[in-house]
């Protein structure tokens, strides 16, 4: 190691190849990885292959967009959130309410849900700003409960413990029918999952992506190198909270029924357990979380179809105290990573 | 009116009880844990048991319930809990949300998803006038009872060689242990000894509060609030934060039933706005 | 030039009953190498905290080129001009050398509210890190993951870190601690090296290294301003001496 004695803040005099090797590098940050394709091609594949299976594909997939939502605010900004299902559950309210009330195609359900699971997400995130972990963790927890009060309370608006149905979803932009099988909700879904996650991957990439993991990584360097944090948090716990709302809106579309159990405290903790195996930080643990979790719970509830939540428990201890980073690095193992490996220094 | 604000103090003082062990885990150990309702859930079913199943008398019950749960307590930390005082929060509130869960759907199997009932002994059921307020007899019972413990806990750490020991491991782990304190010895049975409590708690609460296989998550929330609100580095903050909860709560649903439920979070809402850091936090960050 | 760029007025700081900064009146002229010593304990790096919105003074103000910053959050504070190193490394361990300096020109830059668009699309961002890191010698290992990197390699990166943000007051506290001997002069030389009207306020315990940098001296004793001078008038004060002397002994 020896210093280059020379003024300071003088640029030009880097050698070329120390820059391109920077720009090769950070380029190499945001390339597609090979698992991404393949999570593409399996998700269209499933449709052809799998036609019975479309009711089981749907739910991933709104699980899928749900648990990508959350790891903006888990992976990225670090926040453990008790409370997500609020902006779900409302998603799916909204969703319900308009179909049923005044417009009954599904886009622009998805849209008005998005913005006003948005809207109540930037009116909570202050409330998140300050404190410790233990203060967020009381306030997520606390406006998830008070929205599964208020879709009590309003039972004159939301139907109460009935659920809210009797919405039928028009074609989706006046072109596409939904089917008896739900082929067209699948592909629906799936079409505003690959949306989602494009947008929210093209934020993780970002400068702002970046300065989001600088604030989890280490919150002092972070103000030291001018990043505004409480600002950064604003924006994307807002995100969040828009892509968490329409995964609820495609539930509440797909089912044609929105029941007080998408606000209820499990649904929360399922969708930290669904990041959790996929493995957070990198959206995609949202989308592997999602299928595995289903499959798993699908399985259960065959099983033990009153008690899955035992070991839904048993899962998430076991999960723990294995040691959740290590189960969580398989995707290291996928081909890309080999390539990285030889394509380093 | 003064009834309502004794009731209130009734529920508050319980949910002292219940939550103080947790604050001692969150305060000692840095360790969040969510699971503390499932332990004042053993409590109460432990006294369920004995009393609707073998008749043993709810005197009995209550020391029974605070041992057991407390035993069960020290296994859990043993085994258990003290792998995670190192791990994130975030472990830590996954491992104890599927200790809920665990506990929830186990108990749901072995006694079924309805409320529990127990039958007061006689002298402690019906109301009476004191000075011209109707007064819950248990209730009276309940707020005396606390009231001893709380006394109790707050001379148990201000006087014994052991709160002495507890406070320094409390304020900084590692000058304890360089003081020749057993920490991790201090911690096991501060555990039990909170899950205990909590025991304690869930078996009188059974008549307040209501029993059932969802208690640990119903009560989770307020749980939080007691501690955070009124945070770990005394008795005098927490249990003045769950008086104010539970004397809140009690008068919110009373007097305004169609937003009762609603009192807590604003209640939540409004510290958070004006101590952020706690109502009785220590001085800067 | 004797402006005065940085000035704290009757600052304190108390912890419980400990007062760490003891009513500290300081004047940082524009320009100047300056120097705080003092023995461990004495509140410099607190002061630092003070000054850079680590820690919010219990009383007092601090003021950056004439302005009452006192109560600013320490972004605003960099966004200003004034930033600092840390005496433990204060690294983000998952990101690579290249990627945390580039976040820090990002936010220099303001561009670090964009959302949409690459931070590898930003060329001139990656082409100044480049350059930046190569200046500290840190080119080989950009794009390794700072946690597995050498100390002294890290100890690199977090200068290299305050520089990327461009200040014009420059903190550092103990920079030097963790790097190799032979390369601390190399360090400061860095430093030294920055244009003139960059106010430099340095920590240091190396003797050697304070008096062959500053050009003034503050001592720090038990949180207050102890005595202040050039190099000449510090160095052969006696009591300064005994201040040292009397906590090594």
């Amino acid at each position: 190691m020896s210093l280059v004695q020379e003024p300071a803040m003088t640029a030009p005099s880097t050698s070329p190849e120390t820059t391109s090797r920077a720009a090769a590098l950070m380029k190499r940050r945001s390339r597609i990885r090979f698992y991404e394709i393949i999570v593409w091609v399996a998700a269209i594949a499933a449709y052809f292959l799998l036609p019975t299976k479309m009711l089981i594909l749907t739910e991933i997939a709104i699980l899928a967009l749900f648990a990508v939502s959350l790891d903006l605010v888990l992976g990225f900004a670090g926040i453990v959130s008790l409370g997500h299902t609020a902006f779900f559950g409302l998603g799916a309210y909204v969703a319900g309410l308009l179909a049923l009330h005044y417009v009954a195609e599904p886009v622009t359900g998805l849209i008005v849900a998005g913005v006003i699971s948005g809207v109540l997400g930037l009116l909570t995130s202050f409330l998140i700003l300050r404190g410790s972990d233990l203060t967020r963790l009381m306030t997520t927890l606390g406006i998830g409960l008070m929205m599964a009060e208020v879709a009590n309370q309003m039972a004159w608006l939301t139907g109460g413990a009935d659920g809210l149905s009797g919405f039928s979803p028009t074609a989706i932009l006046g072109l596409f029918e939904f089917d008896l099988f739900g082929q067209t909700g699948y592909l629906y879904c799936l079409a505003v999952l690959f949306v989602g996650t494009m947008i929210m991957r093209a934020i993780a990439f970002s400068p702002f992506g970046l300065s989001l993991k600088a604030i989890k990584g280490n919150p002092m360097r972070a103000g030291m190198i001018a990043v505004p944090a409480r600002k950064r948090i604003v924006i994307a716990y807002t995100i969040a909270a828009v892509f968490a709302g329409m995964a609820g809106a495609l539930l509440a579309q797909t089912t044609s029924f929105v029941s007080p159990d998408v606000l209820a405290f499990h649904r929360s903790a399922d969708v930290l357990l669904v990041l959790v195996i996929g493995g957070t930080g990198y959206l995609y643990g949202g989308i592997f979380g999602a299928v595995f979790f289903t499959l798993i719970k699908d399985w259960l509830s065959v099983i033990t179809p009153q008690y899955w939540m035992f070991y839904i428990g048993l899962l998430l201890v076991i999960l723990v105290l294995i040691g959740r980073d290590r189960l969580a690095r398989w995707v290291e193992y996928l081909p890309e990573r080999f390539s990285k490996k030889e394509g380093g220094q | 009116m003064l009834t309502i604000l004794f009731d209130g103090i009734a529920y508050g003082m319980l949910l002292f009880i219940l939550a103080c062990g947790l604050t001692v885990t969150l305060g000692l150990m840095n360790f969040i844990n969510l699971a503390h309702g499932a332990f004042a859930m053993a409590g109460g079913y432990i006294t369920v048991i004995m009393m609707n199943r073998y008749g043993i008398s709810f005197y009995w019950c209550l020391p029974a319930a605070f041992l057991v749960a407390a035993v069960i307590g020290l296994v859990l930390e043993r085994t258990l809990y003290q792998w995670l005082y190192q791990a994130p929060h975030l472990d830590q509130v996954l491992f104890s949300i599927g200790i809920v869960f665990m506990a929830v759907a186990g108990t749901d199997y072995f006694m079924g998803g309805q409320q529990q009932l127990i039958n007061l002994p006689p002298e402690l059921s019906g109301r009476m006038e004191v000075m011209g307020v109707g007064v819950g007899r248990y209730r009276l019972f309940t707020i005396v009872l606390c009231a001893l413990l709380a006394i109790a806990l707050q001379l148990i750490l201000s006087k014994t060689r052991f709160g002495s020991r507890l406070r320094a491991a409390v304020d900084d782990r590692r000058v304890a242990m360089g003081l020749g304190i057993n920490v991790p010895v201090v911690f096991a049975l501060t555990f039990a000894f909170g899950s205990g409590l909590a025991g304690l708690g869930g078996a009188m609460g059974a008549e307040i509060l209501g029993l059932d296989p969802n208690f640990p998550l119903k009560f989770m929330i307020y749980f939080l609030i007691v501690v955070s609100v009124g945070g770990t580095s005394t008795v005098s903050g927490p249990f003045l934060a769950a008086l104010l909860l539970g004397i809140a709560d009690v008068a919110g649903k009373y007097y305004v039933p169609a937003i009762g439920p609603f009192v807590i979070y604003g209640l939540m809402i409004v510290m958070l706005i004006v101590r952020p850091n706690g109502l009785f936090a220590r001085g800067g960050r | 030039m004797s402006e005065i760029v940085l000035e704290t007025r009757n600052l304190k700081r108390r912890f419980g009953a400990f007062l760490a900064t003891n009513d500290v009146s300081l004047k940082v002229e524009r320009g100047a190498r300056h120097a705080l010593i003092g023995p461990n304990g004495a509140g410099k790096t607190t002061l630092i905290n003070l000054l850079t919105g680590v820690l919010p003074p219990s009383e007092g103000q601090v003021l950056l080129e004439g302005e009452d910053i006192t109560s600013l959050a320490s972004f605003k504070r960099v966004k200003r001009g004034l930033t600092r190193t840390f005496q433990i490394n204060q690294l983000f361990n998952e990101f690579t050398p290249l990627e945390t300096v580039a976040l820090a020109i990002a936010e220099r830059e303001g561009v670090g509210h964009n959302l949409f668009k690459s931070i590898s699309s930003y060329s001139k961002i990656t082409d100044e890190a480049a350059s930046l890191l190569a200046q500290f010698g840190l080119a080989s290992v950009m794009g390794e993951r700072t946690t597995i990197l050498p100390y002294g390699k890290q100890r690199l990166l977090e200068i290299a870190l305050a520089f990327a943000s461009k200040p014009r007051v420059l903190l550092l506290d103990e920079p030097a601690a963790g790097v190799p001997e032979d390369e601390r002069h190399e360090v400061l030389q860095i430093v030294s090296d920055l244009p003139a009207d960059v106010t430099v306020l340095l920590i240091e315990h190396d003797m050697d290294l304070v008096f062959s940098f500053a050009d003034r001296i503050s001592v720090l004793v038990a949180g207050a301003v102890f005595t202040e001078g050039t190099v000449a008038e510090i160095s052969s004060d006696p009591r300064v001496k005994a201040v040292y002397l009397g906590e090594n002994a």
